[in-house]
């Protein structure tokens, strides 16, 4: 793992409307390897992940301030372009959502928006990602069928497929097998630690078990408040705070 | 008590049972006055031939310039109409949000769909009189598609509604701005109720006969211009079944038959439409 932060949190706290979901967050993902983001329902991991790529702010009254650093710029600053940002920080969310279309604009849909997509490279593409996204063997006699046709697990790895086909440097991963059977899970568990060499993963999860399979880094949350963040070896194993201790023990949340 | 508590449950299965056989009933009655009272003088002349001589007295003719002229309207009505209601509706959607301004323009639709449909008859011809139209094709289509427009943007509305936010999100996530996002996601995912709101709005149009009674004014001959009258199937049943000869009056059942199979045949033609259109659709 790289010690480079990649992506360095300043001070983010977040209201909806006039809840305090994040408080005063400060906090380091190093670049490259898994950082897993643990802690209870409701203490603003989602919202934490939401932060990264700015998505936060399409859900209505949301209020946003601090400052979070990709690759040291501020991507709250003015001026930003958010689409840029947003291919820049890739999603893999809880449930897969592929787009009304075929597997194949599925897959395309990203770099068709981006301008990467040319008619000689087209298939390429496809084929690159989806293999990238172990699922090519499965549907490539049927890449012009409905995507919402293939099986919630498929689906997951066809939105990963989607995901990565825009080059993304991080990808942030919300709960990405809480709709899957375990099998499927373990898929996608093993696509992420082959992605995890080349570019930064932030896992939210609230399987702690996964989260000690998975990760290089641990990021704590107890209701809003960053309690520990530090090496998963040192998180699991010998942790400096007493909540992350007991939270790990089973004792609270 | 339990006795009390099961009687209830009997009077509400009844209760429920009346309502819906009101209902059926009712539908069945209506089609089936028009089948028996229309059938009989629905011919092949009636359908294929303009109105001769005498022919509010009984004699010979057809109603098809009612029939091409009704198309005509709710046809250039109804494109007309999703000219406007679309973009509004994506604004609703896609930019807009809960704000005010979408909440404002909610209670507008709503009310404006509330207006009896000779209040927009008169406002078109008070419309009409200012850029100094007379009766006309053109002034039939401006009043019918303020008829249809509150109701194709609220049925769109609801349609757009049913996306998931997540869907968008998803298209959001890979970096697509909001036109895109409405674009390729949005309106595929929506296409179905989409195209619901588009039938409904027409089918509202085609039947309304007050709104056209002064805007479009009525003609024997088959529309030729923007700017001459035509004639629509309700005014046709209407003027039809004021006449004093039951002969002429069987023939606005006819007409009321013509129109309900027209916007059956179109329902019908949408839904195939939209059946291949929603393959792709996330359910």
């Amino acid at each position: 793992m790289d010690e480079r932060p990649h992506i360095e949190i300043q001070n983010l706290s977040v209201w909806y409307g006039d809840q305090r979901a994040l408080k005063d967050i400060s906090v380091v993902f190093p670049a490259r390897g898994i950082t897993a983001v643990i802690g209870p329902s409701g203490c603003g991991k989602t919202t934490l992940l939401r932060s990264i790529n700015r998505l936060l702010e399409t859900s209505g009254d949301v209020r946003i301030s601090g400052r979070i650093l990709l690759d040291g710029a501020d991507i709250y600053a003015p001026g930003v372009d958010v689409t840029e940002i947003r291919t820049r920080v890739g999603l893999l969310a809880s449930k897969p959502f592929p787009l009304p279309m075929s597997i194949y604009d599925n897959v395309l849909y990203g770099p068709r928006i981006h301008g990467l997509c040319r008619r000689d490279n087209a298939d390429d593409i496809v084929e690159r990602y989806l293999r990238a996204a172990d699922l090519w063997e499965e549907v490539r006699e049927r890449l012009q069928t409905p995507a919402h046709a293939l099986s919630t697990g498929q689906q997951q790895r066809l939105c990963l497929a989607r995901a990565l086909a825009v080059e993304p440097e991080v990808l942030l991963c919300d709960e990405p097998t809480a709709a899957l059977d375990p099998i499927s899970a373990q898929r996608i568990e093993d696509l992420l630690r082959g992605l995890k060499r080349h570019m930064t993963i932030v896992l939210v999860t609230h399987i702690l078990r996964q989260a000690r399979r998975l990760a290089d880094y641990v990021v704590f949350l107890w209701l809003g408040e960053l309690v520990e963040a530090g090496p998963a070896e040192q998180v699991f194993n010998n942790p400096l705070s007493e909540r992350t201790r007991a939270y790990l023990m089973g004792d609270i949340g | 008590m339990k006795r009390l508590r099961r009687l209830e449950e009997h009077v509400f299965r009844f209760l429920m049972w009346l309502s819906l056989l009101i209902v059926l009933g009712s539908l069945v009655l209506i089609v089936g006055t028009m089948l028996w009272r229309g059938l009989p003088s629905l011919s092949l002349a009636m359908l294929t031939q303009v109105p001769k001589g005498g022919y509010y007295l009984g004699e010979e003719g057809g109603i098809l310039n009612a029939i091409v002229g009704s198309l005509c309207l709710a046809g250039g009505a109804t494109a007309l109409a999703l000219l406007f209601s679309l973009p509004v509706a994506i604004y609703l959607h896609g930019y807009a949000g809960r704000s005010r301004t979408a909440h404002l323009i909610r209670l507008a639709m709503d009310v404006l769909w509330g207006v009896p449909s000779i209040v927009y008859g008169a406002f078109g011809f008070i419309i009409m009189f200012w850029l100094g139209l007379r009766a006309s094709l053109l002034g039939g289509i401006i009043a019918l598609a303020c008829l249809e427009l509150p109701i194709m943007v609220r049925g769109m509305d609801e349609a757009l509604g049913t996306v998931p936010s997540a869907l968008r999100e998803a298209s959001y996530a890979l970096g697509a701005t909001r036109f895109e996002t409405t674009l390729k996601v949005l309106l595929r995912q929506a296409v179905a109720g989409l195209l619901t709101a588009v039938l409904l709005a027409f089918g509202r149009g085609i039947g309304d006969a007050a709104s056209v009674l002064f805007t479009a004014g009525y003609t024997d001959r088959l529309p030729d211009s923007l700017f001459r009258p035509v004639a629509s199937l309700p005014l046709a049943v209407f003027f039809q079944l004021a006449t004093p000869f039951p002969a002429v009056q069987q023939r606005a059942y006819a007409a009321g038959l013509v129109l309900t199979v027209i916007v059956l045949a179109i329902s019908v033609m949408a839904r195939w439409l939209s059946r291949r259109l929603t393959r792709h659709v996330v359910r």
